[in-house]
């Protein structure tokens, strides 16, 4: 099967069910855990189901352009509704910690202030802010596109503090969390363009040779 | 020394058996109004044991793995009998024991006490145990002894946490002996009348409910007297977080949450936190084993 004809395929599908499913999924696990169907703890584990949603459409929204480098096959037209599920996500798990975990804004801003990975998650979600407003079309016209890109290179510095906050929850390093991080980091390292950079430094270099000559 | 310790009240006034065998689904049932009325005739302040159901559903047990369901569903495999605990160091009468002849003849009581873990969420279990005072009595402590170490049992093929290394294993723990000595500290062999689950420790475990819930150690295959503290797991994997004594203290956060709170297991979604009381509520009958020491630099 060729990129084409799955690209065919794609081409017909709409974006908009991301949402509706991204939405039903969440509102299911909150109706598990309020009929005590998500265990002993169903506040720590709504929290975490949120949260984990969160970071997994973050790394599939990051997958988009480097799947179309390597294999042709194209998921742009879905990445806006990607990125606002997963920034619902978020929303979603901060909710939970704020309305039925901690329950009262002065623990919550204690938290911020003084529990360095609750900080790290914070910053991530602080810094999603913006890439949530600006995802429509009118915003990518106002702001011209190179600077809409340049504000939406900020998904790479918070799903960064997103997999430190995730990994630095656990009593120990644990597996899960740390392949989230090593997706994420690779998935930046895809981007960065190193054989150009590397001729960069090669000319540099070599430049700076001719100089001393 | 059976019953050093009594408890204010005992489940059998607060909640008839049928009741609390199955409260959760009576409590969704349309029965509700009627039967938590008549549950409600327990005194206001008293604790409300955590639902069976709950306690042997949520467990941290890493011999099975770090997840909070991975000892339900793989303690099962644990041989738990026969059970032999060695017992060594600085005893009048050392030796392998047979569970029976450690804790046989010795009075089995209910305890129904606050469980506290280091997550910050909690528990109220009652827990059926024998004093570990009259177990160590039984074995004679020497004069030269001044810490109690445990080793809790290694069975890598039904432990697919020990397969992993999740942790270095045997997990060890340890007490001063004057809290081992304590009249609340128990080694128990049951939980709610029952057998003691496997996930739950079986079959025998240390509780020390004024402690943080790892100083609890499960399954003991060994028990040592000895005069130097000795090594514990938490302590040994990262000695900034997790102190020897690590009572429960709600002025002394954990470096990465906060201890002031937890929450109750069973509770459901809109239950929200409870103030955690200093020593878990155990303060009129433990703090004088501290006094004079700095608890936050002995956390």
């Amino acid at each position: 099967m060729t990129a084409q004809t799955i690209n065919g395929w794609l081409r017909r599908l709409p974006p908009w069910p991301i949402y509706l499913l991204g939405a039903a999924w969440a509102g299911y696990l909150f109706w598990l855990a309020a009929t005590g169907q998500l265990g002993a703890e169903p506040i720590n584990r709504l929290e975490r189901e949120y949260g984990q949603l969160a970071i997994k459409l973050i790394v599939l929204g990051l997958a988009v352009t480097p799947l179309r480098n390597w294999t042709r096959i194209s998921l742009l037209k879905f990445r806006r509704a990607i990125g606002v599920t997963a920034f619902f996500f978020v929303l979603a798990h901060f909710s939970v910690f704020v309305l039925l975990d901690l329950q009262s804004v002065g623990r919550v801003v204690e938290e911020i202030v003084k529990r360095p990975f609750i900080t790290v998650g914070f910053a991530a979600f602080v810094l999603l802010i913006p890439l949530a407003v600006t995802s429509n079309n009118l915003s990518i016209r106002r702001l011209g596109a190179l600077t809409w890109r340049r504000v939406h290179w900020l998904v790479y510095p918070a799903a960064i503090l997103g997999g430190v906050h995730y990994l630095w929850i656990a009593k120990v390093v644990q597996l899960e969390p740390l392949l989230w991080m090593a997706a994420i980091l690779g998935l930046l390292a895809s981007r960065i363009d190193w054989a150009g950079r590397w001729q960069a430094l090669r000319v540099g270099s070599s430049r700076g040779d001719s100089a001393t000559r | 020394m059976a019953n050093r310790w009594t408890n204010t009240l005992t489940h059998a006034d607060a909640t008839p058996r049928a009741l609390w065998m199955n409260r959760r689904a009576l409590l969704a049932g349309t029965g509700a109004l009627g039967l938590t009325a008549l549950a409600g005739t327990a005194r206001a302040d008293a604790l409300e044991p955590t639902a069976l159901e709950d306690l042997r559903a949520y467990n941290n047990y890493y011999e099975f793995g770090t997840g909070k369901e991975d000892a339900a569903y793989y303690a099962g495999g644990m041989v738990t009998s026969p059970w032999s605990i060695k017992v060594d160091g600085l005893v009048d009468n050392p030796g392998d024991y047979a569970l029976q002849d450690l804790i046989g003849g010795l009075t089995v009581e209910e305890r129904i006490y606050r469980f506290r873990c280091v997550e910050a969420w909690s528990a109220v279990v009652p827990w059926n145990g024998v004093e570990l005072a009259d177990v160590l009595a039984k074995v004679g402590v020497q004069s030269g002894a001044r810490y109690v170490a445990f080793e809790t049992d290694v069975q890598p093929d039904a432990m697919p946490g020990v397969q992993r290394n999740v942790i270095p294993f045997p997990y060890v723990e340890g007490l001063r002996i004057d809290e081992a000595m304590h009249p609340l500290t128990l080694l128990a062999t049951g939980m709610w009348g029952e057998p003691m689950a496997n996930q739950n420790g079986a079959p025998i475990r240390v509780v020390v409910p004024w402690k943080y819930g790892f100083k609890s150690i499960k399954a003991i295959v060994r028990i040592t007297l000895q005069a130097d503290e000795p090594p514990t797991t938490w302590n040994m994997l990262n000695a900034g977080e997790y102190g020897f004594y690590s009572n429960v203290n709600p002025t002394v956060d954990h470096p990465r949450w906060s201890q002031a709170t937890d929450r109750p297991i069973g509770g459901g979604l809109f239950a929200g936190r409870v103030d955690t009381p200093m020593f878990n509520g155990y303060e009129a009958e433990v703090a004088p084993l501290y006094a004079g020491m700095d608890l936050r630099a002995n956390y």
